[in-house]
């Protein structure tokens, strides 16, 4: 029924190419780049350094100052710039939301797809591990993890990788073991190729818009759990300002002084939604039975 | 199809039923709107079939959508035309009333019984439902006539039957519980799209004979949709032959074989695969290529608390043959016979027992270089052309692709090859950079053929390779594939379910019934002297493409279809194959 639409007079050439024909992806890789851009340029950017409290930066009655003035956005409880914070906060929550989220990704993809390829003994060591995974509490894990090792940025990024990987072994698994029994995998075996062909060559790249779904839902979780992990004091040490951090230190004053929650929350979300729209326009360009439909 | 709806007299006197006028259907695209469907007109009385026959594509399914009020929405319409089944216009019907139609007065029958029953729910439970939907009769006043239903399809045990669940039927068996659930309420108009396409041959057969008996008892008019010209022949009064959403010629049955006018109808005929057309084959040479000696294939099954293997099926049993280079040899046989079973294994993709020589090494003995190297000489091609080729590499990577893997050539060389391949097989080097997606099945086959080619290999094995192929394209396929021998000296194993094909070139024919091969000759011992009652039943049971052909009817089977699993420790009784002259083996009739 679905004779092939004619598409061969807009074809642009490369996938980049491609990705900058899409308005949403621009938009959504100009955002990465504002927050990179905050966070390399963070000390020409801020105010005040991060970790000064300021002696104006209180009301007469102690409380944080809203936005406004001095502070674009306002201080916190201590009298801190929130924006300066938040612009230092960036260099945590994007090393957490890329190094992290990426170290659980490669972790996940490999385990899933060695499991799902070779099944057997292989298969059901690697996922009865994944599912254990699973069944213990992720922060418990971490808090262990975390009190092992003293804590510092890098550390906490390995952490959170180390509990954040399972989900996506177990997606990554099951689509690997349907992949696996796909005609042009059996065709390809039947050719001579060796395993590693077949699963770097032809298994993922079937997999890459699960990985790049999972990679974009992970980015706000990621530095979601950096925060908790912060909050019980086993994650990025005080005064380091991640975005997390800020609202969890903040959260009770979120009565009197929302905005100390709101901003950072809209941080994370934007942040979130960015990778979310360039990642969707990636997986999209990147298959070529979905070419020139826009 | 009984003497006086196929007199065209007869036909005549019957009140009309379903009148379509102009019908136009179009899609909604980026570029406007394409007509999928465009001006088509006939009229349906009472006891009549009509068939639609096209090729893919032609919209003949997407008519009996139309008629059905199923088009896809929002994109899919009707654009013009009117369809009046009695005095109401479909097209115009509110969709309440539309559903009230559905099933009570015209009702529609897909290809694929296993998805369009609910596998959740008993067979009993989805007849009443429909049956209930219509009418306001008891629960038990509709259980009484959904049994009077399943009687009517002749399905065996009907009480029972009503409990159980669709995976617990065979494929033949649940295209009669469509036909019952169809014909239940004794509709007007009955469609049937495809309805024997995913059967095999000897299912088909009785499905066939089953419409056209419940025809003549409840008088229903029939649209069969078809691409099987044989089917065709079999059973329409009446034929309208659809290209690209028009209807090139329409007419009689009996007029339209015996003297078609279009071309398109003439070539749609002609790409028939018949009995008794092939052409006499060169002769082949007598070294072996491949030599199966009591192969036999057992998968387990596991069941039970801990998994345990309990029983096995029994895919190949004690299988021996020999394939001479460039012949020919098929291997025929129904669904769940084995024969695509012993495909895997001769490349390795299943394990099993007994030898496997393929030029003269046998495969069991071989270490993974080995194996690798064997590959050269031994290629497969696969049902599915789609399934077979990875959507996200371009046509010259994947011809490429067995060059690659073997380090044959440099990337320069690697795309001369492949440009040079893609020319042996009929398409042209500027495709070379498209991806799978953008070709028709038949070219995406060629695609594959070409892949198998580039290792020039001394044996392609040819998985039901053109089944699934219109038959048009099939021709043409089966044609490549004979140059191709006659230039390069492969031999090929043909798998296949169609006897007229395996009849048009095939060299020598192996029969295969529930993992063992029950007869096996020359093409001329196999179709000139059938001996096995199995091998008789495959060849009867091919539609004849041709009306007036007078069919013998052919005792009809009760259902029940054996199996191929055994508790461990059981098997099959082996059969005995005993020589009848020349080669000829059969198996010493039960």
């Amino acid at each position: 029924m679905t004779s092939a639409i004619g598409v061969d007079a807009a074809r642009p050439k490369g996938a980049l190419a491609r990705l900058l024909q899409r308005k949403l992806a621009v938009f959504g890789l100009i955002l990465i780049a504002v927050v990179l851009a905050g966070a390399v340029f963070a000390p020409l950017l801020a105010s005040f350094p991060p970790d000064m409290q300021n002696f104006d930066g209180l009301t007469i009655q102690g409380a944080p100052m809203p936005p406004g003035g001095a502070y674009p956005m306002g201080t916190d409880l201590l009298g801190r710039d929130l924006f300066s914070r938040i612009l230092y906060g960036a260099r945590t929550s994007l090393i957490i939301g890329v190094v992290a989220n990426g170290l659980a990704l490669l972790i996940g993809t490999l385990v899933g797809i060695t499991a799902g390829y070779f099944r057997g003994w292989i298969g059901a060591v690697l996922m009865r591990f994944t599912d254990l995974m699973m069944a213990f509490p992720a922060l418990l894990l971490a808090i262990c993890l975390a009190a092992i090792f003293s804590p510092s940025l890098w550390i906490v990024a390995l952490v959170i990788a180390l509990v954040s990987w399972v989900q996506t072994a177990r997606v990554i698994y099951t689509e690997t073991t349907s992949l696996a029994e796909r005609d042009f995998i059996a065709a390809e075996r039947t050719l001579g190729a060796g395993t590693g062909r077949i699963l770097f060559r032809h298994i993922l790249p079937h997999l890459i818009p699960t990985i790049i779904v999972w990679g974009t839902l992970g980015i706000s979780t990621t530095v979601l759990l950096e925060a908790t992990l912060s909050f019980l004091g086993v994650g990025v040490q005080p005064p380091t300002p991640s975005w997390g951090n800020i609202i969890f230190e903040n959260q009770t004053y979120f009565q009197s002084a929302p905005w100390l929650v709101f901003i950072p929350g809209a941080a994370i979300i934007l942040l979130a939604l960015a990778f979310n729209l360039v990642g969707d326009a990636l997986r999209d360009v990147l298959d070529p039975t979905q070419r020139g439909r826009a | 199809m009984n003497a006086g709806s196929k007199n065209a007299s007869g036909a005549d006197l019957a009140p009309e039923v379903l009148r379509v006028q102009g019908l136009t259907v179009s899609v909604r695209t980026e570029t406007g709107d394409r007509s999928l469907v465009e001006d088509l007109s006939f009229t349906l009385r009472r006891g009549e079939t009509l068939a639609i026959a096209g090729e893919s594509g032609s919209g003949k399914s997407i008519t009996a959508l139309a008629i059905m009020g199923l088009l896809p929405p929002p994109a899919v319409r009707v654009t013009a035309g009117s369809i009046h089944l009695g005095d109401s216009d479909l097209t115009r019907l509110p969709e309440a009333q539309l559903r009230s139609l559905r099933g009570s007065r015209i009702a529609m029958i897909f290809q694929e019984p296993m998805t369009s029953l609910n596998p959740v729910l008993s067979i009993g439970t989805q007849l009443t439902e429909s049956i209930r939907a219509h009418t306001s009769v008891s629960r038990t006043e509709a259980r009484t006539m959904a049994l009077a239903a399943l009687q009517a399809v002749r399905l065996s045990q009907p009480e029972q039957r009503l409990n159980q669940y669709p995976h617990e039927l065979s494929g033949g068996m649940r295209q009669r519980v469509m036909i019952a659930m169809a014909l239940a309420l004794r509709p007007e108009v009955l469609i049937a799209d495809e309805p024997t396409t995913a059967l095999d041959v000897t299912v088909q057969r009785e499905v066939l004979d089953l419409l056209r008996d419940l025809q003549r008892e409840f008088g229903t008019a029939i649209i069969l949709i078809t691409h099987d010209m044989g089917v065709v022949a079999e059973m329409a009064d009446r034929v309208i032959a659809m290209k690209t959403g028009r209807a090139e010629e329409e007419g009689s049955t009996a007029q339209i074989f015996a003297q078609p006018k279009m071309p398109y109808t003439q070539d749609l005929l002609a790409a028939v695969p018949r009995m008794g057309k092939g052409k006499p084959r060169a002769e082949t040479g007598t070294d072996t290529i491949a030599r199966l000696q009591d192969v036999v294939v057992r998968f387990p099954l596991k069941g039970g608390l801990l998994g345990r293997a309990t029983a096995q099926v029994h895919a190949v049993e004690h299988v021996s043959f020999e394939i001479r280079r460039g012949e020919t040899f098929a291997l025929v046989g129904e669904s769940g016979c084995g024969k695509s079973t012993i495909a895997k294994a001769m490349v390795g993709l299943v394990p099993h027992q007994g030898t496997i020589e393929i030029a003269g090494q046998s495969l069991a003995s071989l270490d993974t270089a080995g194996r690798k190297a064997l590959r050269r000489r031994i290629q497969i091609v696969f049902q599915d052309p789609m399934a077979a080729l990875n959507p996200r590499m371009t046509v010259g990577q994947l011809i490429a692709e067995p060059l690659l893997i073997h380090g044959l050539c440099t990337a320069a060389e690697q795309r001369a090859r492949a440009a040079d391949l893609m020319q042996r097989v009929g398409l042209t080097t500027d495709q070379l950079d498209r991806y799978p997606h953008e070709f028709s099945g038949g070219q995406r086959q060629r695609i594959c053929i070409a892949r198998a080619l580039a290792l020039q290999p001394d044996l392609i094995i040819a998985d039901e390779s053109v089944s699934a192929l219109d038959v048009s394209v099939q021709a043409r396929v089966l044609e490549l594939l004979q140059i191709l021998q006659r230039e390069f000296g492969i031999a090929f194993l043909f798998i296949s379910h169609d006897m007229a094909v395996v009849e048009n070139i095939s060299d020598r024919v192996a029969v295969m019934f529930l993992g063992q091969i029950v007869e096996t000759g020359s093409r001329a011992q196999i179709f000139g002297n059938p001996q096995h009652p199995y091998t008789r039943r495959l060849i009867e049971a091919v539609p004849v493409p041709d009306p007036t052909c007078i069919r013998t009817a052919s005792p009809r089977l009760s259902g029940e279809v054996a199996s191929p699993v055994h508790p461990f420790g059981k098997g099959p009784k082996r059969l005995v194959l005993v020589d009848i002259g020349s080669g000829h083996l059969v198996a010493a009739s039960p």
